[in-house]
């Protein structure tokens, strides 16, 4: 009992961090209508500038997200303004070209961040990584517990953002009808780019709330472009909540296969489930609450 | 114009099978062994990807079913790995209908997820299972080491894959493939049967990709399925080429596939393990500026020059 409170325990924990990488990815997808797969490198690139600011400037990971989300909110909005966004009015043969391109956006900050530090694996070794604390016989590791509480407080935060004010209202406005929207009066391009910087900006909170966590390689961003989707498909398309909880079930299913099943079965869980949801419940659990 | 086409095509076919004649460095072969290699992958994704229009992210699933069909039939029955080249094909063709009839169920980028998930199952399948000998991988002898060999069989095989994908593309059925990819529903409204278009389709597609796999097997002669059924490496990897090559053409993944190999072995030395970082920037450069490829555009371009001569010789009649 202890083993698997301790187990559903971690998966919630971890699920939430996953959860606030996918909603990035999920306020993505509702404006654009693409599946941006670049997401996971963004998650990385987050990573490593809280890692430069930790080795270099000795920047505690918790405090060096705040630099790592401005610096990825701007790498966000370029890349949608000079290189996504032209692509709208690009004809050509295949209709997903966007998403193609993301795949390229991908390799490139991949390969770049290669360049710069090696394929090694890295990590950050703070004071309090290795600390547990212990409830009842169950040990939670203390670098998940504050990961998992300041994602909850991003999540509310953007949750606040998207229905109270103008900005988040008009993000809304353009996932839902982009043309409805313009004629409204929504700046619809000023409002995507700001929507894609705001997923990077998520995703790299995401990724410098696991770097205690985790060990770091510039290919670890496939990793988290695979749980972002799952977690997006799980909660339905464009769905805050849905994404927050997808990121939780993710994490719980994740943990259990880890536990019960093997450590190498544990990532074919997730996709297992996706692939179920994808094809049996194609608009996620969002579409649970709507029939009920 | 035509006889001129013709010229050339039969000048590059014989440029091709007297290539290795004439370069007798192994390095180069080598290059050019890897080319065909990737060329072949290119093109049986063009086929569901490009012509289809179902772009998949799971091709290293068929790649890496083909390689290991090979490899499994030397590691545990001892039979010579030639004759996956035979049965890899087949392999992909097998698992690649409980995957279209996954697969296909979905259309658009919620398809192109599916086929990534399927493809990293597939993965974590060949690491954890024993049969396949796990994360450890398969290595073999290869009794024949002369790159001439290679540089044939390659070239044979790609010839084939071209051929029958040219095939293919030009008979009905490619007419019914390509107005699938123009507008899925319109096709139906037309009485075609989509769905089974679009597996007749992912058979070849599936076939081809093995028969890499199987050759790359042979010629490597080290395969673990991080390396087979890589996400990065292979799927991704198999549509940049056909991106930048050209989507929906005959030469295009094998033009794709020579600069994607050739860019990698430039910049091997200068940026190390960072050499696809060029690739890259040239597939981010391709999709913005030129969106249907190299050879795609150079169709288009030679089509708009044909266009204007047309135009000045109708002037001149009037």
């Amino acid at each position: 009992m202890e083993l698997f409170g301790q187990t559903v325990i971690c998966g919630v924990l971890l699920g939430g961090m996953y959860a606030l990488i996918a909603i990035g990815m999920t306020l993505i997808m509702g404006v654009m209508k693409i599946v941006n797969l670049a997401h996971g490198a963004l998650v990385m690139v987050g990573m490593y500038v809280t890692y430069v600011c930790f080795t270099e400037f000795g920047i505690d990971p918790y405090i060096g997200m705040f630099i790592a989300m401005p610096v990825l909110f701007l790498i966000g909005c370029l890349i949608q303004k000079y290189m996504i966004n032209r692509l709208v009015e690009v004809d050509s043969i295949l209709p997903e070209n966007q998403v193609l391109l993301t795949v390229g956006i991908m390799l490139v900050l991949t390969e770049v961040m290669r360049l710069g530090f090696k394929s090694d694996y890295r990590s950050v070794v703070t004071g309090y990584s290795s600390n547990t604390v212990f409830i009842g016989g169950m040990s939670i590791s203390i670098a998940m517990f504050i990961g998992f509480f300041i994602a909850m407080g991003f999540t509310l935060l953007l949750h606040l953002f998207l229905s109270k004010t103008d900005i988040g209202k008009s993000i809304r406005a353009v996932a839902q009808d982009r043309d409805a929207a313009v004629y409204m009066g929504v700046n619809s391009s000023k409002i995507t780019m700001l929507t894609f910087g705001i997923g990077a900006a998520l995703a790299a909170a995401g990724g410098s709330l696991l770097l205690p966590l985790f060990y770091l390689w510039p290919d670890i961003g496939h990793l988290f472009t695979a749980k972002s989707f799952i977690i997006t498909i799980l909660g339905g398309m464009g769905s805050t909540l849905g994404a927050a909880i997808g990121g939780i079930v993710l994490g719980i299913a994740e943990s259990l296969g880890a536990t019960y099943i093997s450590m190498g079965y544990k990532d074919l869980v997730g996709l297992v489930i996706f692939l179920l949801v994808l094809l049996f419940l194609p608009g996620g659990f969002r579409s649970l609450v709507r029939r009920s | 114009m035509k006889n001129f086409n013709l010229a050339l095509k039969i000048l590059l076919v014989v440029i091709a099978v007297i290539l290795p004649l004439v370069i007798k460095a192994p390095y180069q072969l080598h290059i050019i062994i890897l080319i065909f290699i990737w060329a072949i992958i290119g093109t049986s994704w063009n086929l569901l990807g490009g012509y289809t229009g179902q772009v998949s992210f799971g091709h290293a699933a068929f790649f890496g079913v083909g390689a290991y069909a090979a490899g499994l039939l030397q590691f545990h029955l001892g039979v010579s790995p030639w004759w996956g080249m035979l049965l890899g094909p087949f392999a992909a063709m097998v698992i690649s209908l409980p995957i279209g009839l996954i697969a296909f169920r979905l259309r658009g980028p919620y398809f192109a997820l599916a086929m990534l998930a399927l493809g990293e199952i597939f993965r974590l399948l060949f690491i954890n299972l024993a049969f396949t000998n796990g994360a450890k991988g398969i290595l073999i002898m290869p009794e024949i080491t002369s790159k001439m060999f290679y540089y044939y069989v390659g070239l044979s095989a790609l010839a084939l894959t071209i051929g029958i994908t040219y095939l293919i593309v030009h008979s009905k059925i490619g007419f019914y493939l390509v107005s699938i990819r123009e507008d899925q529903d319109a096709a139906t409204s037309l009485g075609i049967p989509t769905t089974l278009y679009k597996n007749l389709a992912l058979l070849p597609s599936a076939f081809f990709t093995g028969l890499a796999g199987a050759l790359y097997m042979n010629y490597v002669a080290f395969i673990d399925p991080n390396i087979v059924f890589n996400l990065s490496n292979i799927s991704v990897m198999a549509i940049m080429v056909v991106m930048l090559g050209g989507v929906a053409t005959t030469w295009g993944p094998t033009v794709g596939a020579a600069i994607y190999i050739i860019l990698g072995e430039v910049f091997r030395t200068t940026l190390g393990s960072a050499n696809v970082l060029v690739f890259g920037v040239l597939v981010c450069l391709i999709i913005l500026f030129l969106p249907n490829g190299i050879v795609g555009e150079l169709d288009m371009l030679r089509g708009f020059l044909a266009r204007k001569k047309e135009g000045a010789a109708g002037g001149v009649k009037i």
